[in-house]
């Protein structure tokens, strides 16, 4: 019997021959990333255990990226917290450098690794093949001090992408049509692979934009078969591939959906469930206060160009903020050197430094009572942006962006 | 009997010769308002009776202390502050382009001998471009946008003569922090102070921006430059006689006069947590940092990026410590970027925030916590001002900040 | 009001605007929100022992810092009867007048006091503090006749007829 990429990366990593779905293995883990959201209570339950140890420090990987700039007095003693402990035990530490999973695709994650990510959206690195899954801090801290963890094998279902997305649609579209397909809870505990030859015609950033979403339909990972655009990726940061897993012709599948790309229209996803997708269309003329164009979900060089192209030459409408955020410092270097932060600057966006920013919703762009929000970020659950009595579309960056302009929601065919 | 800058301006005004302690009523040319005080502002001048503002297009409302927002009752302001622009037919509004005092200035909004009153107290750094501004509460806001006038005693002046060539890596930072060491936090409460000599008539507008800013921290009500080319560079115009006369008399009367040497200034912080306590960046020396901020009305200019970012050239910032970098204003972030300021800043590990008054108000832009230390370009160090009150700020120049981002440390630029 | 006695509490020099309420506070909605987080970076606990009708000593450069009205209207709401301070910032000084919180300078009072004395006032007079007096100057014209209006608010509300003000 065959076995699909999650299997593989399981059996490789528990160091047995097979795996399937249902069984429970210890595995041994490769990376282990927290960020500033929970780092701190982290290390309050690791300063009580008796003799704590840290297994393999070299696989911690720390980032500050929630509450950058530190916004908060409350935040700053965490901040500290974790800044110290970090500098004490010799862990590779990031701060300003952007948000975490856009960081650890750029310097860390290579394929066939099995990674926990102490954040729900650590699904992202299965764009490069690898395992990544969130969990929570009691989690994070059994694999920090053992190096290992336990971990039920989920069943996997596979998408096979045909076709290509037409001009002026995205891959958030895709990603955000397939939650609204399967629903909120439609890959609860599975895994979500995605292969076929749409898959070619999809760039890395497409990918990543892609895996970091598939949380939103309820998955504990997400996994793309490695190609050329993979290994060119890794290349290109120095990176050589862990493992090269590719699901075997007879390995089982939970569900097999073909999605031919072609047929993806620009969406939204409606408040305050991200499988309330809708044609975008549905939703033109919606009044909004503030835009958001940013996020590991979407914050990267490919998606700032595309506001970018669609905001040159234009002016955000007055009575809306356009927050824009770059999901890195690297992201924000190259848009610096491309001449596109000049360009929203130029328009009156509020451009940030590189953070997680409103997609948090706790430190930049925070939005009030009644207030809404069309934004490229990962959620738009009840008070994710800031009050409780508010409202978040999301959307692709064309989408955002054209809203920014017209003050309402808007696509940007129509701009 | 000659006549100080300030007693200059106010005659013009009034149309009436006048001497320290008189109390006369002025003839308001410009207001500013800023976000954190538009509420009130707006409740008061509606509690008091007016139905419109006496010149809607001397008004100007400013976004800056909350932007981006960071708190979920933060965009009230902007709603509130939208509404009252929209009632009353104001034109002047920045939602998002830069903190106030860059923007009144950068913006056109400030002339030489104008008299101007905003909702902040560095409302003085208007002086820089010779016009009187000073700070007031939102009360007398709401009554200056019905009225157009303000009662205002005649300041008495305190002249500070400044003669030679400043040592290098001294900024105009350095000047004031001194000065205001010198006069202590109270030395110019009610007065006027009035710069003069061939080192400030050497500098930018920008940096004797950074000294007419930093004047309410010895509390003066004004600071005061004489208008002269580069000032009418600044601000676009050609200078009347009338405001080419805004120069101290040499028999002008004033209450005390300094006279500084520039060879004389070195680098200098002030040390937690009054703007007063100042001392030598060499006596400092080797105190560790947890992070650095750069910005503020103050210090948030192109020059001051631009000193920064020569010293971080190739460089990087120290590990674990932070470099915060705030630009004033939307068009200094966008010249920064284009002369490449804003790689080099970001090249050295940089973060680089929007335009806005960031950190300097201590809403958000990096909070620090208990035993925390930071080296800030910008106007106060009060006890709580960035975070708890066990925080240590000491404010420098933006080469002392850059200096000590790189080493970690206090260390002399 | 002309006479009243209160008991004080005495604090420093240079107490800024950022000590008596600080900014993240300042964008809440009122200033009864904004009241018990007066002086806490200095003695958090203060706010929570003020009494109606007790006055504040202090030394010198009281309210230095920025333009927050806030700040005198705060120390209004926690019921002070009056500041007396070696010196006052401008800013502070003017937004007190205008919304009729009463300031005294006195150079002398700080230093012979200890908290929890009570004090004597007469307005326009003098202190009185354990058998001794110290005088008050008064108040130049034009900020006696803001505080008879009851407040700049009021004094407007003069100037634009409105009724019930």
């Amino acid at each position: 019997m065959g076995m699909t990429i999650a299997e593989k990366i399981i059996a490789a990593a528990a160091g047995v021959e097979s795996v399937k779905p249902g069984d429970i293995h210890t595995v041994e883990l490769d990376r282990l990333m927290s960020n500033d959201g929970t780092t701190h209570l982290t290390i309050d339950m690791y300063n009580k255990l008796r003799k704590p140890r840290i297994a393999d420090v070299s696989k911690l990987v720390w980032i500050m990226d929630h509450n950058v700039p530190c916004d908060s007095v409350k935040t700053a003693a965490s901040h500290k917290k974790m800044r110290d402990f970090a500098k004490e035990h010799g862990i590779q530490f990031y701060e300003g450098a952007g948000v975490c999973h856009q960081v650890m695709m750029e310097n860390h994650v290579t394929s066939g690794e099995l990674i926990f990510g102490a954040d729900s959206h650590t699904c992202a690195y299965g764009a490069v093949g690898a395992f990544g899954t969130g969990v929570g801090c009691t989690d994070y801290l059994y694999a920090m001090v053992t190096g290992k963890s336990w971990l039920l094998v989920p069943e996997t279902l596979k998408f096979n992408l045909t076709g290509k997305l037409n001009d002026g649609v995205y891959a958030r579209d895709l990603i955000l049509s397939i939650i609204g397909m399967i629903g909120a809870n439609g890959a609860n505990y599975m895994a979500m692979e995605f292969g076929g030859e749409g898959l070619r015609t999809l760039n890395m950033s497409d990918r990543i934009c892609i895996c970091n979403l598939c949380v939103e339909a309820g998955a504990k990972t997400a996994l793309m078969e490695v190609d050329e655009i993979t290994l060119d990726y890794l290349k290109a940061h120095g990176r050589e591939p862990k493992h090269n897993f590719k699901s075997d012709a007879d390995a089982a599948f939970a569900k097999v959906y073909d999605i031919d790309l072609s047929t993806i229209k620009p969406i939204v996803a409606k408040p305050h469930f991200v499988d309330s997708v809708v044609d975008a269309k549905e939703c033109v003329g919606t009044h909004i206060d503030e835009a958001f164009l940013g996020s590991c979900n979407n914050g990267r060089i490919e998606d700032l160009r595309v506001g970018a192209r669609i905001i040159k030459g234009k002016k955000v409408h007055p009575l809306v903020r356009f927050l824009v955020v770059p999901a890195s410092a690297e992201v924000y270097r190259q848009a610096l050197a491309e001449g596109i932060i000049d360009t929203f600057m130029e328009a009156g966006a509020i451009v940030m430094n590189p953070n997680c920013s409103v997609c948090w919703g706790s430190c930049q762009g925070v939005i009030g009572e009644n207030e809404v929000l069309i934004s490229t970020g990962t959620r738009n659950f009840k008070g994710r942006a800031g009050h409780k009595d508010s409202f978040v579309y999301l959307a692709s960056a064309a989408t955002v962006t054209a809203s920014a302009i017209k003050g309402e929601i808007a696509t940007a065919d129509r701009i | 009997m000659g006549f100080t800058i300030i007693e200059k301006i106010v005659r013009n005004n009034t149309g009436k010769e006048v001497h320290p302690g008189d109390i006369v009523t002025v003839n308001v040319d410009r207001v500013m308002i800023h976000d954190i005080f538009i509420p009130f502002v707006a409740s008061k001048f509606e509690e008091m009776g007016f139905t419109k503002i006496w010149d809607a297009d001397k008004a100007v409302l400013i976004y800056d202390h909350l932007v981006p927002a960071s708190q979920v009752d933060d965009t009230r302001h902007f709603r509130i502050g939208n509404e009252f622009v929209e009632k009353y037919g104001m034109k002047n509004i920045h939602r998002s382009d830069g903190i106030c005092h860059q923007l009144m200035t950068e913006a056109g909004y400030v002339k030489p001998g104008d008299v101007v009153f905003g909702t902040d107290s560095h409302t003085t750094t208007y002086g820089c471009v010779g016009a009187f501004s000073s700070g007031i509460g939102y009360t007398e806001m709401a009554s200056i946008l019905g009225t157009g006038t303000l009662w205002i005693r005649v300041p008495e002046t305190i002249r500070v003569n400044i003669t030679g060539k400043l040592p290098e890596n001294v900024m105009a930072k350095d000047i004031i922090l001194k000065l205001i060491g010198d006069l202590g936090a109270d030395g110019a409460t009610y007065k006027a102070l009035e710069f003069a000599g061939d080192t400030v008539e050497n500098m930018t507008v920008a940096s004797r921006m950074s000294m007419s800013n930093m004047a309410i921290e010895a509390g003066a009500k004004c600071a005061l430059f004489t208008p002269d080319e580069k000032t009418a560079e600044y601000c676009g115009i050609t200078l009347t006689d009338k405001e080419l006369d805004l120069a101290g008399d040499a028999d002008a009367k004033y209450c005390k006069v300094i006279n500084y040497r520039a060879e004389d200034f070195v680098p200098v912080m002030a040390c937690p947590s009054n703007v007063d306590n100042v001392k030598p960046v060499s006596e400092l020396a080797g105190k560790e940092i947890d992070q650095v901020f750069i910005g503020s009305c103050t210090n948030g200019r192109l020059e001051d990026l631009m000193a920064a970012a020569e010293i971080l050239k190739g460089k990087h910032v120290a590990p674990f410590v932070k470099l915060i970098v705030t630009p004033a204003s939307r068009k200094i972030y966008k010249e920064a970027a284009a002369n490449g300021t804003m790689a080099v800043l970001a090249e050295a590990g940089a973060i680089i925030t929007h335009p806005s008054c960031g950190l300097c108000c201590g809403r958000t832009g990096g909070i620090l916590t208990d035993g925390e230390t930071v080296i800030a370009t910008n106007n106060r160090n009060f006890l709580g001002r960035m975070g708890t009150s066990k925080v240590n700020i000491y404010l420098a120049s933006p080469k002392s900040a850059a200096a000590c981002a790189i080493a970690g440390k206090i260390v002399n630029p | 009001m002309d006479k009243f006695t209160g008991k004080i509490w005495v604090l420093g020099d240079d107490i800024d605007t950022d000590i008596i309420i600080p900014t993240e506070y300042l964008a809440l909605k009122t200033v009864q929100d904004m009241a018990p987080y007066a002086f806490s970076p200095l003695r958090p606990e203060l706010a929570g022992q003020l009494n109606a009708g007790d006055i504040i000593v202090a030394g010198k450069n009281f309210g230095c810092g920025s333009s927050r009205e806030q700040a005198p209207e705060i120390i209004k709401a926690l019921g002070i009867k009056c500041v007396i301070a070696k010196s006052f910032a401008r800013i502070f000084f003017r937004n007190a007048i205008n919304n009729g919180l009463l300031l005294i300078e006195n150079e002398k009072l700080r230093d012979v006091v200890s908290e929890g004395d009570e004090i004597t006032i007469t307005i326009n007079e003098s202190i009185e503090h354990q058998g001794n007096q110290y005088p008050i100057t008064s108040l130049p014209q034009n900020l006696v006749d803001i505080i008879n209006a009851g407040g700049l608010v009021k004094a407007m509300q003069k100037l634009n007829n409105v009724e019930n003000g």
